[in-house]
């Protein structure tokens, strides 16, 4: 099984007349996606290489059945759009859009919350999920993803996540569902949200985490870990030897103390039992370890 | 971007936020000039994005012109801990009868904004924070409700401002909270909003933190661009809008992605490697991209090798494949290129470089083989 997505998921993607919308628009569809619309305000009745465009994700909604969007729109039009594709009856909304304003993101998640609890969003600024063989919504290049499982990837960071892939595939292992949930500081969707899914999904054995520096999101998780996952985790931190980012005054130090650090994400994930490894390549081995001894 | 406290100060005026008066210069006899026109005494304060400067000599009280002139002579140019201080703050000094705490951030597990608020403010707010929490008044703020006059008044109390202090603090973090959402900050921060013997309360310093995704619709950020690097690596990449930090190490780092970035800053450093620099040139990076981020490795005189590690999601290979070959035109780059091209059109990318490889131009085929790689050629 795969988390979030499926072969019968079919996407609408807002932005399909954009440069960027258009080619991993028509190569999700290439890779097998139900891709069934675009919507561009403007453009209704035209269509983009035999997929339909529509003025409004509901006109789209209404027309093609899609409970997906995928949003690649720039950033000054993306709150909008995510908001769009909840009130036109989307349930997914997976936004790759980089360089949304903070504020704008806090906003948003919170709308998202209390107006549509029943609506997922992935992202902003993420590569997409991909549900190898099944589905793929976003920026990943389907080849390297692999069909079959049984291991599940959730990664924080766009191109660690397609490191993460390519590693396992190398290997032969494949996965079940790979969520790249983006690095913004207000992601819709988060780590523990990915690692609850995979624990109830049977035909995931296994999870592959990839975090990074800041915020204390990778602790939490370790907490959640500790406490509920069944499935062995391997984990992967990026930025031990990162140079120290924008500092964020004393406010910064209050919140996070000493978490945030590369080296706190990593004590508090092996004291929840997490395999953690130094770098990609060490954390794909210690995967297939994993799952060769399933 | 982080914002100098002078900055800091005249965007909070923007907002209405009380602050002391006082100006900004690079000239000590306009900072003479300045301290005549608000009368003195004055305070004459160092302008780097650095905690500290007080220690260091940075912060002066003059009584007349002659000591504005000795003490601004004394901390134009200082080094304080390699930032040197081009510019310095003169305002008026304040009598202060007690010092608070207030900022505002996100709350990133929460997903909601965070007030913080103090009677135990200054120099020891991360003394008080760690020893006592509970000294410090926390606000959760639903970011679609914002924070309202009656919120505000309730805080107040509950952070044990003094009474005299309570209506205008109230009044001034509303403000503040303005400033934080419409201004589009990460972080506005006052430490020490003061309480004067007379009954007012104002900033005393500034600390503000803009979010850079929202620059587009802050016109008024163009002037706060002063100064921002002292290292001409950054000034250069900064000119070509590339994401850079300058380091100390012999190999120069392109990657896409600021996770694969770091990652790959890890893995030199664990074959025994140090990076010169960080440079994330991002999703969508283009040939012209290319060009620029290899132009600014190549000014640094440390670096012995250059990493370039691509996995392509929006970033197509072939386009970084060819910028390298533009940029190989266009000039001479002196160290050895280690290429790691994978991702999105990985085999067109391959084949347009396989014509020009040589031994200054390698593909390896993984990561950590590139970094072995590049750091066997840097360390050689």
């Amino acid at each position: 099984m795969s988390i979030f997505v499926d072969e019968n998921t079919k996407v609408i993607v807002q932005g399909l007349t954009g440069g960027q919308g258009r080619f991993h628009g028509l190569r999700n569809r290439d890779y097998g996606t139900k891709v069934v619309g675009g919507v561009t305000p403007g453009k209704g009745g035209t269509d983009v290489d035999g997929i339909p465009v529509f003025n409004s994700v509901k006109e789209a909604v209404d027309a093609t059945g899609a409970t997906a969007s995928f949003v690649s729109v720039p950033p000054k039009f993306a709150a909008a759009a995510i908001m769009e594709a909840a009130e036109g009856g989307i349930t997914f909304i997976v936004c790759i859009t980089e360089g949304i304003p903070a504020q704008d993101e806090a906003v948003t998640y919170n709308r998202l919350k209390q107006e549509f609890p029943n609506v997922r969003l992935l992202g902003p600024n993420c590569p997409g999920i991909i549900s190898p063989g099944k589905c793929n919504i976003g920026i990943t290049s389907g080849d390297i993803a692999l069909p079959g499982g049984p291991v599940g990837i959730v990664s924080r960071s766009g191109t660690l996540t397609y490191q993460a892939l390519h590693e396992l595939s190398q290997q032969g292992i494949g996965q079940t569902t790979c969520v790249g949930i983006g690095g913004d500081p207000v992601p819709g969707t988060n780590f523990i949200d990915c690692l609850k899914a995979f624990n109830d999904d049977p035909e995931t054995k296994a999870v592959m985490m990839i975090g990074e520096i800041g915020g204390s999101e990778e602790e939490n998780a370790a907490e959640w870990i500790k406490a509920n996952m069944t499935k062995p985790v391997v984990s992967y931190i990026a930025g031990v030897t990162a140079p120290p980012g924008r500092k964020m005054g004393h406010a910064g130090a209050i919140i996070s103390g000493s978490k945030g650090t590369a080296q706190a994400k990593m004590d508090a994930l092996r004291e929840a039992g997490v395999h953690v490894c130094q770098n990609p390549t060490e954390a794909g081995e210690k995967m297939v370890e994993i799952v060769r001894a399933l | 971007m982080d914002l100098f406290e002078y900055q800091g100060k005249q965007y909070f005026a923007r907002y209405d936020i009380p602050v002391s008066p006082g100006d900004a210069t690079d000239s000590v006899d306009e900072a003479v000039a300045i301290a005549d026109s608000i009368g003195y005494p004055v305070v004459v304060k160092a302008q780097v994005k650095v905690g500290g400067r007080g220690k260091a000599g940075g912060i002066q009280l003059a009584d007349n012109a002659e000591e504005v002139r000795k003490h601004a002579t004394n901390i134009l140019g200082m080094d304080i801990k390699g930032h040197i201080v081009h510019i310095i703050w003169i305002e008026r000094s304040s009598d202060i009868k007690k010092e608070y705490y207030a900022s505002f951030t996100l709350d990133r597990p929460n997903k909601k904004h965070l007030g913080m608020l103090s009677a135990q403010g200054g120099v020891e707010i991360e003394v008080v924070a760690e020893e006592d929490p509970t000294a410090i008044a926390l606000l959760s703020i639903d970011p679609i409700k914002g924070l309202d006059l009656p919120t505000a008044q309730q805080w107040v109390k509950d952070a044990k401002l003094d009474e005299e202090a309570q209506a205008q603090a109230a009044e001034l973090l509303i403000k503040l909270y303005r400033c934080y959402t419409e201004g589009d900050c990460d972080l506005a921060e006052i430490n020490p909003l003061i309480l004067t013997p007379q009954g007012n309360v104002h900033a005393l310093d500034a600390k503000v933190t803009l979010d850079e995704n929202a620059s587009y619709r802050h016109p008024e950020w163009e002037a706060f661009r002063v100064n921002e690097t002292e290292d001409p690596r950054e000034k250069m990449a900064k000119e070509k809008g590339l994401n850079y930090i300058g380091l100390d190490g012999t190999v120069g780092i392109i990657a896409n992605g600021a996770g694969l970035a770091m990652s790959t800053l890890d893995v030199v450093n664990q074959v025994g490697g140090t990076a010169a620099n960080f440079l994330d040139i991002g999703g969508g990076a283009n040939a012209d991209v290319m060009a620029a981020a290899l132009e600014v490795i190549n000014s640094d005189p440390k670096v012995k090798a250059i990493f370039v590690n691509i996995f392509g999601g929006i970033t197509r290979v072939d386009e970084v494949a060819k910028g390298v070959l533009g940029a190989l035109e266009k000039v001479t780059i002196n160290s050895p290129i280690v290429l790691r091209l994978d991702g999105t059109n990985a085999v067109e990318g391959r084949a347009i470089l396989l014509p020009h490889l040589n031994d200054k131009l390698i593909t390896e085929p993984t990561m950590l083989d590139a970094a072995r790689k590049a750091v066997g050629l840097a360390n050689a």
